[in-house]
């Protein structure tokens, strides 16, 4: 039979704990962490400006998320010209792009697979035929008047996108968290307005008007700030793994919208706000985090909380209604009339297309889908035996995996869980101090085995390895035993010379040596700290120790 | 002699044909032409708003009206179980483009007709201006709104 299990939903806080066997007691120890958490999370929210009465961890927190993804085409949406992050103002501009008259939107077949891709990979249903619409708004850097859009028939509805959320303090397990996906639509961005306040006016570049657009809608499934940023973290990884999107959001490719609201446990849902172009991942939680805080203050004071649209100033830190909203919009949505249904085909369809090439096959696209992250994580952890953190934090860097694995393929005798380890600790940290990604490191799968065959054999010591890895990204490309001899850098494994370098050291701090006697065994490593600045480092810690405590214990 | 049978027969199944279409026809509605559309004030303004069409005046919204009404005729047809037309292309195939870049860098072409720009970017007031409220002209025969078709 398996254990009772306890699961308390912290609210707002996204965690569920479990406390086996205990069947409804809640046990002294599950009481300590729902309440420090729950302070912990009063604290946070006390730093914000609102200030929160004594019960704010009575309100629940529903969170929906609209997400816009820029594809990774060559060309735009509707027109061949090109799309690109930076380019001279409005040179990538077609004259389809600034609604000319006498021009009509061609469907770019790339942006469709695109779609398709990532419907597959997010486990929607797709619409076999799916329908463009317009929705008409007024602005200037929306030159027609209008944004193609899927209102009525998106191309994918139904899905479903899964993470894991980890505890930072490691104090609790990993919750697993299932956010259904409502729909995926393609359509236009628009252009970019520059607001010059000192003249009061706006320049517009249209650049990237016209440019593919996934929009990614959720369900309200989420309960945190910090579900709805491992959720986009998610997202980002998988739409970078299957290539439709390069997900910088600090490039403006992936853009949030989230949708806000708090209420009363049984209660319905409250009134909710949206907050709009978040664009980054830290912001996302902020953003939330001061939203709820910011709603339950106003409720908690009897005020009502408005329908209103807001952004977030990360230089207030807070959510600010937006300027220039002007009220319920009415879209006036209608049928795209310059383009007829878009059409799938799938292996048993594809015969009845009037040209193969020129159509997309769902089943083909199907084929090509890579490993996504989280297939690839579990694949990781069963195949190389590491944890699933370790697992996470290779996923997370892009091409870590790959170099992992050419570390391991290279020499099967390699231990995996070591190798990880001096990734994730090492190699990282270097990676950042040099602000380099991993395929620009000037330290490869190779050498990497190489500087780890050399710690695991003991020629040379933990230490001097780091000092190896400084030297190598410093620019040092002499071969790894070079250096080694050059630099005198070998380990010290003689035990004779050990035990005279020792002897130096237990003679010139007696005091420390009483202390240890005494019973302070831990000034052990401050001698051991002494004889490694005497050998800068060489010397083999385990006889080192062996031999330190053998002289003083004797 | 047989030609005139012939026709007089299918002249008459056309005219059967006719008055079953004729009852199919007027049974939504009764049969009965769709009432005159009143336009009111806020209709006037709000659509101005939306579509920002200068219509308000007498002859503006009589047209208006009488477009209303020339669309309204379609209620007094059955259409149920009748999936609405948006395209005539809808049985087309909708073509695929490759993804290459063949159009842009064209911007002094681009900018040319623009009001105002700046070093290369259009220039264009600071938000959306609000229309101003303007009383809305009477569609009542009584004149006394006179024209200023602007």
């Amino acid at each position: 039979m398996a254990a009772p299990t306890l699961e308390i939903k912290t609210l707002g806080l996204g965690l569920r704990l479990s406390s086996k066997g205990a069947s409804n007691r809640l046990t002294n120890r599950s009481l300590r962490i729902l309440f420090t958490r729950a302070s912990r999370c009063k604290t946070t929210s006390t730093m914000l400006r609102p200030r929160l009465s004594k019960d704010s961890s009575a309100w629940e927190s529903v969170i929906g998320l609209e997400l816009h993804a820029q594809i990774a085409s060559k060309s735009k949406l509707f027109s061949a010209s090109k799309v690109q992050f930076m380019a001279p103002p409005n040179s990538l501009v077609s004259h389809f792009d600034a609604a000319l008259p006498g021009t009509l939107p061609v469907l770019n077949k790339r942006c469709v697979e695109a779609g398709v891709i990532t419907a597959i990979a997010l486990s929607c249903h797709i619409n076999k035929r799916s329908l463009f619409d317009r929705k008409h708004y007024f602005y200037a850097d929306l030159p027609s008047g209008y944004q193609i859009t899927q209102q009525r028939v998106p191309i994918a509805t139904d899905g479903q996108l899964t993470f894991t959320l980890f505890d930072e303090k490691r104090r609790h397990d990993p919750t697993r968290h299932r956010v259904r996906i409502k729909q995926i639509q393609l359509e236009q961005d628009s252009g970019k307005s520059l607001h010059d306040d000192v003249n009061h006016e706006t320049l517009v570049d249209l650049n990237r008007a016209g440019v593919g657009l996934m929009e990614i809608v959720t369900e309200p499934d989420l309960s945190s700030a910090l579900e709805a940023a491992a959720m986009v973290r998610e997202l980002q990884l998988i739409l970078q793994c299957i290539g439709t999107c390069d997900g910088r959001m600090d490039q403006g490719s992936l853009r949030v919208d989230a949708n806000v609201s708090v209420n009363r446990p049984g209660d319905p849902p409250g009134v909710r706000a949206e907050i709009k172009n978040i664009n980054s991942i830290r912001f996302v939680k902020n953003a939330i985090d001061f939203e709820i805080a910011r709603q339950t203050e106003l409720l908690e004071n009897g005020m009502e909380v408005s329908a209103e649209t807001r952004s977030y100033d990360l230089k207030l830190g807070e959510t600010v209604p937006m300027r220039d909203k002007e009220g319920k919009q009415d879209y006036r949505f209608m049928p795209e009339p310059n383009l007829p249904p878009l059409i799938l085909y799938d292996n048993a369809t594809i015969h009845t297309a009037s040209d193969a090439r020129s159509v997309v096959n769902i089943d083909e696209v199907r084929g090509r889908l890579p490993e996504l992250p989280e297939a690839k994580r579990q694949r990781l952890v069963k195949d190389y035996g590491i944890r699933l953190d370790s697992a996470v934090k290779l996923v997370n860097e892009d091409g870590l995996v790959n170099f992992f694995e050419a570390v391991i393929s290279e020499d099967r005798e390699r231990d995996p869980k070591k190798v990880v380890n001096w990734l994730e600790t090492e190699l990282l940290k270097s990676l950042n101090d040099h602000d380099l990604p991993v395929f620009k490191s000037p330290m490869d799968p190779t050498k990497l085995g190489e500087l780890h065959d050399l710690m695991t054999k003991g020629a040379i010591s933990a230490n001097i390895g780091k000092k190896l890895m400084a030297e190598i990204f410093q620019g040092d490309s002499r071969p790894i035993t070079q250096i080694i001899n050059e630099k005198g850098w070998a380990q010290i494994t003689d035990r004779q010379e050990l035990n005279q370098l020792c002897e130096q050291v237990l003679k010139k701090d007696q005091a420390l040596v009483d202390s240890y006697k005494s019973g302070n065994t831990r000034v052990i490593n401050r001698l051991m700290g002494e004889v490694q600045k005497m050998t800068q480092g060489r010397a083999d810690p385990v006889i080192t120790r062996d031999i330190l405590t053998d002289k003083m214990t004797r | 002699m047989y030609h005139l049978v012939m026709s007089r027969r299918i002249l008459s199944s056309c005219i059967l044909v006719l008055q079953a279409t004729n009852q199919r026809l007027c049974s939504s509605n009764g049969g009965l032409h769709p009432k005159e559309p009143v336009i009111d004030e806020q209709t006037i303004q709000r659509l101005e708003r939306l579509a920002l069409v200068d219509f308000n005046n007498v002859a503006g919204i009589q047209r208006l009206t009488e477009a209303i009404k020339l669309a309204d005729q379609i209620q007094m047809v059955d259409t149920t179980g009748v999936e609405p037309l948006d395209s005539v292309l809808e049985d087309r195939t909708l073509y695929l483009r490759e993804d290459e870049v063949t159009e842009g860098n064209c911007a002094e072409e681009i900018l040319q007709n623009a009001a105002k720009t700046c070093e290369e970017y259009f220039v264009a007031p600071p938000g959306n201006i609000p229309l101003p409220p303007k009383p809305v002209a009477r569609y009542d025969g009584h004149q006394s709104d006179e024209q200023d078709c602007s």
